[in-house]
C-alpha cells in the first residue's frame, strides 16, 4: 500500500484526506508509531481515526480523556462487586482455603478492560485517545509507558502484550501543551483547515442532499468568517452543521436572512455574531455564484 | 532504501534545522530518516512530509521547517504553510555579548550588605559583574505556586462528613463509632507570564527572562515573549541549565528588542492559548512597560478578554518603581482597568514581592 491508495480507502468512506494526511497515516501503519494530531477544533482529528478504522475495516476503540482520568478509567480495574459476590458464594459453599480463595479472586473473568487494555487485547484496531490535552500530566506518562511498550504489567496477572501494535491516534486541542517525551514517540501532524474545493467535496460528500451550489455557498460563508479573526473560527463540523440546518429548512440557497437567522450553527459566541453581521459578510450573499 | 550518502544528507538537514530553532533532538531524526526509509526519497513532497511529521511539535514549529526545507532543499515547499510564514532570525544569545566582552574579569566577592544594595537596585543600572551576581541571586529564588481547589476529596481529620468511609468503618465494626471526615484537596494554579523584550525593555528583557526560567523550574507556567509578533517560550525554558534555557530562548525569538504591539500579540496569545485553557484560571503576570504603539482600543478589549478568563491578572512595569512614576503610558491607561495589580519589577526585591503575590493569587 502507498500513501495514495490509503487515500483512496480513505476517501471511499467519506473521508477526504490531503497528501499531509494520507502521508502521516500511511507512516503511523508502517513505522508503528502513535499518531499525535493537533489543529483547530473542528477539523478533522477525531473522524480521522474513525476513518482509518472503516478504511482499514478494523474496530475502533475511543478512549475520551478528561481531567483526573486515571488507570483504572483508561486501562484495566478489578470488578469488586463481583469478586465479593463469589466470595460469598464461596463462603457459603464450605470452609475455603484462603490462599487459594484469593487466587480465584483474580483472574481474568474479574478484570474490566477499560479502553487501552481492550485496545492491547484486540489488535490490530484503531485506538483513538481523544482529547489528551485535557487529561493531567501524570497520567501522559503512564500512556507514554504503554504506548512505547504496546503492553502492559498487571501486577496479580501478569504481562498482557499485544500481538500486533495498534494504530493509535492521539488528538489535542492545545488546550495545554502535552509533554515532549510523548510528543517524541509520535509522528507529529497539524490539521488545517481543508481548502474551498475540498471542502465543498466534504459537505457533499457527508450530506448528498446538498446541491452543489449551496456547498459552494456554505464553504465560501464559512472561509469568509474564518477570514474575520473571530474568538471561535468555525471548523469543518461547523460548516457541516450549517449545511445540515439550511437543509432541514428546506432552503436550496443560502440568502442573507436565512444566514442570519441560522447563524447559530455556526458561530457560538455574541461577540463573533456581531463581528459578522456588521463586517458584511452574510450580505448580499444571494447574488454569489458559483466559482466567485 | 535510503543509503548512507542519503541519511547523512537528511541529517544534515536536521542540524540546519535545529539551527533554525526547531528543537528536534536524536530520537526525532532517527524517526525522520526511518519514515524516508518508507517512502520515495527521489519525492521531494514525501521528504517534505516525512520531516514535518517526525521533526516539528507544534505549530510554531512549522514555518521554521518551512523555511529551513526550502532553503536545504531548494525551491518552494510542495504546500504553502497556511498561515504567513515568519522570519527567522538567527540572533546570538541574549547574553553572549556581554559575557564575552567581560569574560576575562575576575569574578568579584559580594559581601552580604553589597547583596541587599543589589536585592534594591534597578537592574537597568547593574554593572556587569552585578549583574553575574543577580544571575545567581536569581538562581536561588524558591518560587512556592498558588494553589486553586481540586475536584478530588481527601480523608481529614475535620471537615464533611465522608460518607463511604464512615459507613465501611460501621460495616467492619457493626456500629456507628466516630464519623469520618474528608475535605478538598488543592492542585498548583497554572502561571502564565508574558515578558516584554521590546527595545524599551531592553535592560529587563534578560533578567525577567531568567526569572521566568526559574519560575518555569518550580511550578506550571506558559511564558510567552511579547514584542512586534507573540513568541511562546516554554519548550526552550525547559532546559534545567539557565545559560543554555537563555540560548534557546534567543534562537526563538526573532523580534527582540524590536517594537511593540501589545494589544495584538496579547490577542494572538488569547487566541492561540489563552482562551482554549492556558489563561483559563490562570494567574497571568504581564511583564511591559506599556508603551503601545499599536492600537490602544484593541489592547483594552484584549485586557478585558484577559481578565475575563485568567483568575487574576498582575501587571509588572520596571518603570513604576521608580520616583514620581505615574501610570500615564498609552498601554498601561488602556489596560488598567481589567488589571488586578500593577507592581513594580525593577529589582530583586521587586521581583520578590511579585512571586508572593503571585503565591497568594
Amino acid at each position: 500500500m502507498t500513501p495514495e491508495e490509503l487515500a483512496e480507502a480513505l476517501d471511499r468512506v467519506g473521508y477526504l484526506p490531503d497528501a499531509g494526511i494520507a502521508t502521516a497515516a500511511y507512516l503511523a501503519l508502517n513505522m508503528h508509531r502513535p499518531l499525535f494530531c493537533e489543529g483547530e477544533p473542528g477539523t478533522g482529528k477525531t473522524s480521522l481515526a474513525v476513518a482509518l478504522a472503516r478504511a482499514l475495516d478494523l474496530p475502533l476503540i475511543r478512549l475520551q480523556c478528561h481531567e483526573g482520568i486515571d488507570a483504572t478509567q483508561a486501562l484495566y480495574d478489578w470488578d469488586f462487586p463481583r469478586q465479593l459476590l463469589h466470595l460469598r458464594a464461596l463462603e457459603a459453599a464450605g470452609p475455603v482455603d484462603v490462599d487459594e480463595a484469593e487466587a480465584s479472586l483474580y483472574t481474568r473473568r474479574f478484570l474490566l478492560a477499560r479502553p487501552l487494555l481492550q485496545a492491547l487485547e484486540d489488535a490490530p484496531c484503531v485506538l483513538l485517545v481523544d482529547e489528551v490535552d485535557r487529561a493531567d500530566d501524570e497520567f501522559e506518562a503512564f500512556l507514554l509507558e504503554v504506548l512505547s511498550e504496546n503492553s502492559v504489567t498487571i501486577p496479580e496477572l501478569g504481562r498482557i502484550t499485544a500481538p500486533t501494535p495498534p494504530l493509535v491516534v492521539l488528538t489535542s486541542n492545545r488546550t495545554r501543551e502535552v509533554h515532549d517525551a510523548l510528543k517524541r514517540r509520535c509522528l507529529y501532524h497539524w490539521l488545517e483547515h481543508p481548502d474551498l474545493a475540498r471542502e465543498v467535496a466534504i459537505l457533499r460528500r457527508r450530506l448528498p442532499g446538498v446541491s452543489e451550489r449551496l456547498a459552494h455557498q456554505v464553504a465560501s460563508a464559512v472561509r469568509r468568517l474564518r477570514a474575520l479573526d473571530l474568538l471561535k473560527p468555525p471548523g469543518v463540523a461547523e460548516s457541516l452543521d450549517w449545511a445540515e440546518a439550511l437543509l432541514t429548512l428546506g432552503r436550496t440557497e443560502l440568502d442573507a436572512e436565512t444566514a442570519a437567522t441560522t447563524l447559530g450553527a455556526v458561530l457560538k459566541y455574541r461577540e463573533d455574531a456581531q463581528r459578522a453581521l456588521s463586517a458584511g459578510v452574510l450580505t448580499g450573499m444571494a447574488g454569489s455564484t458559483i466559482g466567485g | 532504501m535510503t543509503g548512507a550518502g542519503a541519511s547523512t544528507g537528511l541529517v544534515g538537514f536536521a542540524r540546519a534545522l535545529r539551527h533554525g530553532g526547531v528543537a528536534c533532538g536524536p530520537e526525532r531524526v532517527q524517526a525522520f530518516v526511518a519514515a524516508v526509509d518508507h517512502l520515495d526519497l527521489g519525492r521531494r513532497d514525501h521528504v517534505y512530509w516525512a520531516g514535518r511529521l517526525t521533526l516539528c511539535s507544534e505549530p510554531d514549529d512549522l514555518p521554521r521547517y518551512d523555511a529551513a526545507f526550502a532553503a536545504w532543499f531548494g525551491g518552494v515547499t510542495p504546500q504553502k504553510p497556511g498561515r504567513r510564514t515568519r522570519q527567522t532570525s538567527h540572533l546570538a544569545a541574549l547574553t553572549n555579548g556581554e559575557a564575552k566582552r567581560n569574560g576575562q574579569a575576575p569574578t568579584l566577592k559580594v559581601a552580604a550588605s553589597d547583596v541587599e544594595v543589589l536585592r534594591r537596585k534597578d537592574i537597568a543600572t547593574l554593572s556587569p559583574a552585578e549583574k553575574r551576581h543577580l544571575r545567581e541571586l536569581l538562581a536561588a529564588l524558591e518560587p512556592t505556586p498558588p494553589t486553586r481547589r481540586a475536584l478530588r476529596r481527601t480523608p481529614a481529620r475535620r471537615g464533611t462528613i465522608d460518607p463511604r468511609r464512615t459507613l465501611k468503618s460501621m460495616l467492619a465494626t457493626g456500629e456507628l463509632t466516630r464519623p469520618r471526615h474528608r475535605r478538598r484537596t488543592t492542585r498548583p494554579r497554572k502561571v502564565v507570564l508574558l515578558i516584554d523584550v521590546s527595545g524599551s525593555m531592553k535592560p529587563y528583557a534578560d533578567a525577567l527572562l531568567r526569572f521566568a526560567h526559574v519560575v518555569a523550574r518550580r511550578m506550571p507556567v506558559e511564558v510567552c515573549t511579547l514584542g512586534t509578533r507573540l513568541t511562546r517560550v516554554t519548550r526552550q525554558l525547559r532546559h534545567r541549565d539557565p545559560e543554555q534555557a537563555m540560548a534557546a530562548a534567543a534562537r526563538a525569538v526573532p523580534d527582540y528588542e524590536g517594537g511593540t504591539r501589545l494589544g495584538e500579540t496579547i490577542k494572538v496569545f488569547l487566541d492561540r492559548w489563552g482562551q482554549r485553557g492556558a489563561a483559563r484560571r490562570a494567574v497571568v503576570v504581564v511583564c511591559s512597560d506599556g508603551w503601545e504603539r499599536g492600537d490602544t482600543a484593541l489592547l483594552a478589549e484584549q485586557a478585558q478578554r484577559l481578565g475575563r478568563l485568567a483568575h487574576k491578572v498582575i501587571w509588572v512595569n520596571p518603570h513604576a518603581g521608580h520616583d514620581g512614576y505615574l501610570p500615564v503610558q498609552s498601554g498601561i491607561v488602556a489596560a488598567l482597568p481589567h488589571l488586578d495589580r500593577l507592581l513594580a519589577g525593577h529589582s530583586l526585591d521587586t521581583l520578590h514581592a511579585l512571586l508572593e503575590e503571585v503565591r497568594l493569587a
